[in-house]
């Protein structure tokens, strides 16, 4: 038995590595809905290309960041794509540690991505990675709840408006929470949404001078306002809630409203995955004082990194995952409405899409409004929405999360969590060399 | 070395006539003991002075412009960050407070362990079981079964008793740690000390009685002098690796909400690996090795005066 076993491996070795070895391309991915279609129809990729071998590292968003920071920073070469976004590939390129994405096939019809995403993905005019998906920030309500209980949501509500109805829906003995946001602590996670308010709210991260101002009012009243919003007609445990707990609570319809990433859209609306799908409203992300900044903008984009020891497979794949023919095949197998939005213009010209995903119009124009440029009420001298794209903001991120989240549970007053956060960030700031 | 040192003066102080066989057995050991010596000195050397090294570095992975030699400043840094002293009392107070649990549960569970009952061998390794779960694993059945606020057990028997849920990791989060760890290790404290209580002589224990004591006599006076030895090394064990608790925080609370729940270890976790600070990390690192070692001469003397007693 086992010698056979020898024999035959030993057959298959030798006919397998009679034609050109195949080329193996490692790619890090994030667990994300649109990812994990990815890897599954990958399958066909490899049946047109079978001198190409796809090796998958599929990682929960923070632990990604983690494995692809320190690969890419040491020059490690263990990855041949990256899945990264819109902060990271300018800081990278710049670094030189990102191959430039050039000489596109002519069907790829690189124009049709969205400008504001390819604005994000490149760096002095060039192109570093291409979008898998894109997506910006907005409300989603139960319509059913607003219905009864006479409730009519303008195009572009307020946060106060928000707060309103939040009391007026709360109904925790029935286990239906007025909102759900996200308080898990990550720069990514509760710091996208918290950055969006402090900017509607008329606040910045850092002054044209670089100075912190964290501590300043509008930070303080954004935060006061978000942790008694949260706190008082949130869902229990909301300090450990991220993206993914928010959709498992909001499409098993334990939440009225809900205000996350524009990408929750097609997940929500598929009744396969979601028990809310026919009772959904959705609406612009809510604004305060300031009208700009409410939504941000964000990419998971594929990247790879000058390190790699398989480039062109690599490009071959990447051109693969996000061209139209990608888009096609998604909406074939797994229906339109699971498509991976906030990409390309051709999308949303698609009747199929159009009719699939009634959001669909409403996405596009919250992407192509979302400006990483003018988004505070004052100057300031970074670029991003919902973060500072500068190298030193994953840790400055992280600080300011991690206080926060104390502040939401309670465990110290928003004013002294601020002060916290204000003293960390100004001591980050110094030891990074800034003003520069 | 000592053994060694010994054994030739013994011989040395033989008679005379059995020279022959003293020069025989006066090899010099040396060249046999030295590789193994020098791969332990290697293996100990080699990464404390790469950390030394990068603890003097200005080094941030995601700011490669920026490198050189820092100086002090890492530690300056470090010192000077609020961040370290609440972590250094929040290990200081995982550490006692685990230590405490075990060890007292860990006695009270030994003795009733070393009763003869219907089915003791099987209770016996149902009691040890917990101690085999991996950290990662035990921390995500008590986060996600036991302490969620929604889902939770816990959750369910306080609604069920018309209290509100608690939410354990918000609200309590360094005593929910300090529960899930103590969970982990009470077994291997049992475990010791049920060990230790078998090796005690029966005929002890029958003269003990004859002479009239009772049950609560016979635990403090017959027992518990008898563990001395074992709960002194069950401390000095379970010491060494709370200090270096990680899993159980990095799968429930990730060191919140706020710096409520991180020790020195994930705060070193979170200047390498979250803000990629290399220098700065490797200083936290050399810090922890100093906090270990003031730890380990006070045990290791504590210790040792309890064996020799």
């Amino acid at each position: 038995m086992r010698r056979e076993f020898l024999i035959t491996t030993a057959a298959a070795i030798a006919v397998g590595a009679a034609p050109v070895m195949a080329e193996t391309v490692t790619i890090a991915t994030v667990n994300n809905g649109d990812m994990i279609v990815m890897q599954k129809l990958s399958s066909s990729f490899e049946e047109q290309h079978p001198d190409i071998e796809l090796e998958w590292v599929v990682l929960e968003e923070n632990m990604l960041r983690q494995r692809v920071t320190t690969d890419i920073a040491t020059q490690g070469g263990q990855f041949d794509v990256m899945t990264i976004g819109t902060y990271e590939v300018p800081i990278w390129a710049a670094e030189g540690w990102l191959e430039p994405i050039e000489g596109l096939p002519e069907g790829y019809d690189v124009e049709d991505v969205l400008k504001p995403v390819r604005e994000g993905l490149s760096y002095e005019g060039t192109l570093y990675a291409v979008p898998f998906y894109a997506e910006s920030s907005m409300l989603f309500y139960r319509s059913d709840l607003f219905k009864e209980a006479g409730i009519e949501v303008p195009e572009q509500p307020t946060w106060q408006d928000v707060r309103a109805w939040a009391e007026q829906l709360h109904d925790p003995d029935n286990e239906l929470y007025g909102i759900c946001l996200r308080g898990k602590p990550g720069w990514g996670e509760n710091m996208a949404f918290v950055t969006t308010l402090v900017n509607t709210f008329g606040g910045q991260w850092f002054n044209n001078e670089w100075e912190p101002r964290i501590d300043s009012e509008p930070w303080q009243e954004a935060v006061g306002f978000y942790v008694d919003l949260l706190g008082n007609y949130g869902p229990p445990g909301a300090s450990s809630n991220g993206f993914n707990e928010n959709l498992a609570l909001f499409s098993t319809g334990k939440c009225a409203m809900w205000v996350d990433a524009t990408v929750a859209a097609g997940m929500l609306f598929n009744p396969a995955q979601s028990q809310v799908a026919d009772k959904l409203g959705f609406a612009q992300a809510p604004v305060d004082q300031h009208p700009k900044g409410s939504n941000w903008l964000w990419s998971w984009a594929l990247g790879i990194p000058a390190t790699s020891d398989a480039k062109d497979a690599a490009k071959t794949f990447v051109i693969w995952a996000t061209s139209k023919d990608y888009i096609e095949l998604v909406g074939e197998s797994e229906g339109w409405v699971a498509v991976p939005p906030g990409t390309r213009t051709s999308t949303y010209e698609r009747a199929e899409y159009e009719e699939a995903a009634p959001f669909a119009g409403f996405v596009l124009k919250a992407i192509e409004t979302a400006d990483p440029v003018d988004t505070t009420a004052e100057p300031k001298p970074y670029s991003g929405v919902q973060y500072a794209g500068i190298p030193e903001f994953q840790a400055i991120g992280t600080q300011v999360g991690q206080m926060i989240a104390a502040a939401l549970t309670g465990q110290m007053p928003v004013e002294q969590a601020l002060a916290a956060a204000q003293r960390s960030t100004a001591r980050t700031m110094q030891q990074a060399g800034y003003p520069k | 070395m000592a053994e060694s040192t010994s054994a030739t003066a013994t011989v040395g102080a033989a008679p005379a006539g059995r020279s022959r066989r003293r020069s025989r057995r006066d090899v010099n050991t040396l060249p046999l003991l030295a590789p193994s010596v020098i791969v332990l000195l290697l293996w100990m050397i080699v990464p404390l002075g790469l950390t030394l090294w990068f603890s003097f570095q200005r080094y941030n992975l995601v700011v490669p412009t920026i490198r050189g030699f820092a100086g002090f400043e890492n530690y300056e840094f470090l010192l000077t960050d609020p961040a370290l002293w609440t972590a250094m009392v929040n290990t200081l107070l995982l550490v006692g407070g685990v230590l405490v649990i075990t060890v007292v549960l860990g006695t009270l569970l030994a003795v009733l362990f070393d009763q003869d009952f219907f089915g003791c061998g099987f209770a016996r390794l149902f009691a040890i079981a917990p101690f085999f779960v991996m950290p990662t694993v035990s921390a995500l059945i008590w986060k996600n079964m036991l302490m969620h606020p929604v889902n939770g057990l816990f959750a369910w028997i306080t609604k069920g008793l018309g209290l509100g849920p608690i939410d354990w990791f918000a609200d309590l989060p360094l005593t929910s740690i300090v529960i899930i760890v103590a969970w982990q290790w009470t077994p291997f404290a049992l475990l010791i000390l049920l060990t230790a209580i078998q090796s005690l002589d029966h005929e002890q224990k029958e003269a003990a009685r004859m002479d009239g004591a009772g049950p609560l006599a016979m635990f403090w006076f017959i027992i518990l002098p008898h563990l001395g030895r074992a709960i002194a090394v069950v401390v000095m064990i379970e010491t060494i690796f709370f200090l270096t608790i990680f899993a159980e925080i990095f799968v429930t609370t990730s060191g919140g909400p706020g710096l409520a729940s991180t020790n020195l270890a994930f705060l070193i976790y979170m200047r390498a690996l979250l803000e990629f600070d290399v220098g700065g990390a490797s200083a936290g690192g050399v810090i922890a090795i100093i906090l270990a070692n003031i730890v380990a001469i006070f045990l290791i003397r504590a210790v040792a005066k309890n064996l020799d007693a």
